[in-house]
């Protein structure tokens, strides 16, 4: 006696169902997570990746199958059975992918909401410098992060050019090649291009805004582990563009302030320099 | 009126014959269809090695093959020649021409004489665009062409650029226009558009695309080209314009792009793949309306290009939702080539095998597709190899081993000889292989941290990129058995016959090659294009095993 067909596909069904599931939470493609909102993304990942590998895995599985077991052998002629078509079983492959897609990008509103990606444009509570023609929106606010919305987030004017990106601290009057933020605190960029649209994109933090000239453009997002991370133009600007990076420097507090009082040209002030002796 | 038949007035022609007449300005639909597949295929090559001067670089983190400025240049013309020059001048051009009117019951296309204009304006298109790199400098803003790097870099190559590109979009207008004339008024009475072979719907759709999108493309070209010539401010934010407006519409038309190259190719597996299984194509009704609706969902997808431009965030969610929604009829079109495939006598042959590897690549593609279209997810991606290695895995995975599948296919109704088949399968293999072992790893390598269109990178991605090298040098040898088994089979291939694959769609109901005017006698009216396999139950004394009467009780229904 044979096992009914149906009752193998099913187990077939859930070990291809487990096993997607289990490759969706145990691979690990991403780099390191180093805002408030990677984590956030990569659970997103980690589903996307598990729908995918089921998909995947099963319509692989089919064509194998198949290309196996309905192989034209050597000596037959005869023709496969005259099956033009079957609309309850169209009607079903048309319903799941519809429900999962559904669901999916209900799921992924949810996640880029809890990114703050949703929050209204020219929305200026946040960023007490913002100015009236600013436009644009980077998809993260700190302050939907569940971070301390106590922590009054760091500007930092962000300008982009060919090849390079500048970091001024307007609260300090320090500009910097690289940048340095403290780890916890939220950062608000507020960025702008000189010449050809560029991005800031920093991996580690799963954040990428497009700088475009004529639109400045506020992004803001929450370091959480110190290091050192690289910052990546991800938009063709020219010869040059595979060199434009720069590197964030993510740090405690303390050395964070200690970087401060370093570079500001208010502490150097004080200090006497040889020009003023 | 009268209709006059007199085929003693083709001897008198002033049109060449021979192999010459593939030189000339026919209007064949056989021989323009032939002009743009070899067209297209040398324009291949030049692309494939364009491909493998960036792969070149791409093996050592530092720019050390080409000057900076020509690796810009080199991918530039790389993804303008693929894309307008190969890609989508064959699946369209080129088995549209030679395809259609077969199907539709007709003798050439509706305007034979603007369909050898639409493909003679490809040719002096395609040597304007690669002779820019040697007369000035080519462009070097990439395929997007975006301002205000395409109104910085040198003006003379960004000109030539936008001149060629409105030369192929001018030429593939006409050839829309030609296939919705022909598809819909040169139907052989008694045909309806229900029975149609599924590439008659699938080049439709392409066809409606391609005349809504296009014109957007070149009316925003000439604009971005007063931009350099005339310092005009349409996307120049110093003048008052905005460089956002250029992107929405450029993909207005760059989106339904990829359904242009990619729905004809949809089209030809339907047609390949009932034929290599011996069974009707499974779901008529519903492949016809998936089609529809892609094309529709098609054109009202295009910002999710543009998740990382500041766009608004309830036109990113309104864009999300359409995007992802693609996913459902392009998902029932590769369920029912499945359920074609189950229970079929599959041939493994060249052409099924392609077609497999296909569904395999575009599977992979249309699954990062669905995350792409998640906003929180591309903006970590966008931009990224992770896209890179999703766009090829549709247009190269997708159409271009769609094109490699229907050549298989048709070799012997244009030739009336067969490929060499272990050559083919040798071909399919080291092209397969070769693809995934190129672009898989890509994906990771945009994940981590590498951003498209670089010539360094960060050192850690050395290894992986050299894989990725490794597998283009694999794809570029799996053309040299091709090409082999191309030129040798045209003149020592094994005869074919008319009709090698019993098939039942239009084109192989005459002789191979066909004569000029497609028929000798009436047409065809083939009311069942994909009628294979007989009701359980029937017996026919066709099958020639035991096995067959046996195990399936079905017969074979000689045409």
């Amino acid at each position: 006696m044979r096992i009914p067909a149906s009752i193998l596909s099913l187990l077939a069904g859930m070990a291809l169902v487990l096993s997607g599931l289990w490759i969706g939470q145990n691979v690990d493609l991403l780099p390191a997570q180093a805002s408030a909102n990677a984590p956030v993304y990569d659970e997103l990942f980690k589903v996307l990746f598990s729908i995918g590998a089921i998909l995947f895995l099963g319509i692989i599985g089919l064509i194998v199958y198949s290309l196996a077991r309905f192989r034209r052998r050597a000596g037959e002629t005869g023709d496969g059975a005259a099956i033009e078509g079957n609309l309850p079983l169209e009607i079903l492959w048309t319903a799941i992918p519809a429900v999962v897609v559904l669901f999916v990008g209900i799921y992924s509103y949810d996640i880029y909401d809890r990114m703050g990606g949703m929050t209204p444009l020219n929305d200026h509570s946040m960023h007490g410098m913002a100015s009236q023609d600013e436009r644009t929106w980077g998809g993260i606010s700190p302050v939907s992060l569940g971070g301390d919305p106590a922590i009054a987030p760091l500007p930092v004017d962000v300008t982009a050019m060919q090849f390079a990106f500048i970091f001024h601290y307007p609260e300090t009057d320090i500009t910097s090649g690289e940048l340095h933020v403290p780890v916890g605190q939220p950062v608000a960029l507020q960025m702008k291009a000189l010449d050809v649209i560029h991005a800031f994109w920093v991996p580690q933090f799963r954040l990428k805004q497009d700088v475009i000239p004529g639109q400045p453009t506020l992004l803001s997002f929450t370091p959480t582990r110190p290091g050192q991370y690289p910052i990546v133009c991800a938009e063709l600007c020219g010869p040059y563009h595979g060199g434009m990076r720069s590197t964030v420097i993510v740090e405690e507090p303390e050395s964070f302030a200690a970087w401060v009082a370093k570079n500001s040209p208010a502490a150097s002030a004080t200090t006497p320099s040889p020009l003023q002796s | 009126m009268t209709i006059s038949l007199m085929p003693e007035t083709s001897g008198g022609s002033l049109q060449p014959q021979g192999w010459l007449r593939y030189l000339s300005f026919s209007t064949d639909h056989k021989v323009i269809g032939l002009q743009y597949m070899v067209c297209g295929f040398i324009f291949y090559l030049i692309g494939g090695a364009l491909a493998g001067a960036i792969r070149t670089e791409l093996l050592t983190p530092i720019s050390d093959f080409l000057p900076r400025e020509t690796y810009n240049e080199v991918l530039t013309l790389h993804g303008t020649v693929m894309i307008f020059l190969w890609i989508v001048p064959v699946v369209n051009g080129a088995f549209g021409n030679y395809l259609i009117p077969f199907y539709v019951g007709a003798r050439d296309m509706a305007f034979p004489r603007l369909n050898a204009v639409a493909f003679w304006l490809i040719p002096p298109a395609g040597i304007l665009l690669i002779s820019s790199y040697f007369f000035a400098s080519a462009a070097q803003s990439g395929w997007t062409a975006y301002p205000p790097l395409s109104t910085t870099t040198p003006a003379t190559g960004q000109i030539i650029w936008i001149l060629s590109v409105l030369l192929l979009g001018g030429s593939s207008i006409f050839g829309g226009i030609n296939f919705i004339a022909t598809i819909l008024k040169l139907r052989r009475p008694g045909l309806k558009l229900m029975q149609l072979p599924m590439y008659c719907w699938a080049m439709l759709g392409t066809s409606i695309l391609v005349v809504l999108s296009t014109p957007v493309l070149a009316g925003t070209l000439v604009l971005l080209s007063f931009d350099i010539i005339a310092h005009t401010g349409f996307f120049n934010p110093a003048m008052g314009g905005n460089a956002v407006v250029y992107q929405h519409l450029f993909w207005f038309y760059s989106h339904p792009a990829v359904y242009i190259m990619v729905l004809p190719a949809f089209g030809l597996v339907s047609e390949i793949l009932p034929v290599h299984a011996r069974k009707p194509l499974f779901g008529y009704t519903t492949m016809v309306y998936s089609i529809l609706a892609i094309v529709f969902l098609g054109l009202i997808v295009w910002a999710h290009h543009m998740f990382t431009s500041g766009t608004p965030p309830w036109m990113r969610l309104f864009f999300t939702i359409a995007t992802a929604f693609i996913a459902v009829p392009t998902g029932i079109k590769f369920f029912n080539w499945l359920a074609t495939l189950w229970g079929g006598k599959l041939s493994l042959n060249t052409a099924m095998l392609f077609c497999c590897g296909f569904i395999v690549n575009f599977v992979f593609g249309g699954i990062t597709g669905v995350a792409l279209a998640q906003v929180p997810f591309d903006i970590h991606v966008h931009d990224t190899y992770f896209v890179v290695g999703h766009f090829h895995y549709i247009v190269y995975g997708g159409t271009v081993f769609v094109i490699f599948a229907s050549i298989y296919h048709w070799y012997p109704k244009v030739t009336g000889r067969l490929l060499n088949e272990p050559l083919g399968q040798l071909h399919f293999w080291l092209t397969f292989v070769g693809f995934n072992l190129c672009f898989a790893p890509q994906h990771w390598l945009g994940l981590n941290g590498m951003p498209r269109r670089v010539a360094e990178y960060d050192p850690q991605f050395t290894l992986i990129n050299q894989l990725s090298s490794a597998g283009a040098l694999l794809m570029a040898l799996s053309t040299l058995p091709f090409l082999i088994n191309v030129v040798m089979s045209a003149f020592n291939g094994a005869p074919a016959g008319d009709n090698p694959w019993n098939a039942l769609t239009p084109e192989w109901l005459t002789s191979s090659p066909p004569p000029v005017e497609n028929w000798k006698g009436e047409p065809p009216l083939v009311h069942e294009p994909y009628g294979y396999g007989v009701a359980p139950g029937q017996l026919s004394l066709n099958a020639s095993s035991g096995r067959d009467l046996w195990t399936l009780g079905q017969s074979v229904e000689e045409p």
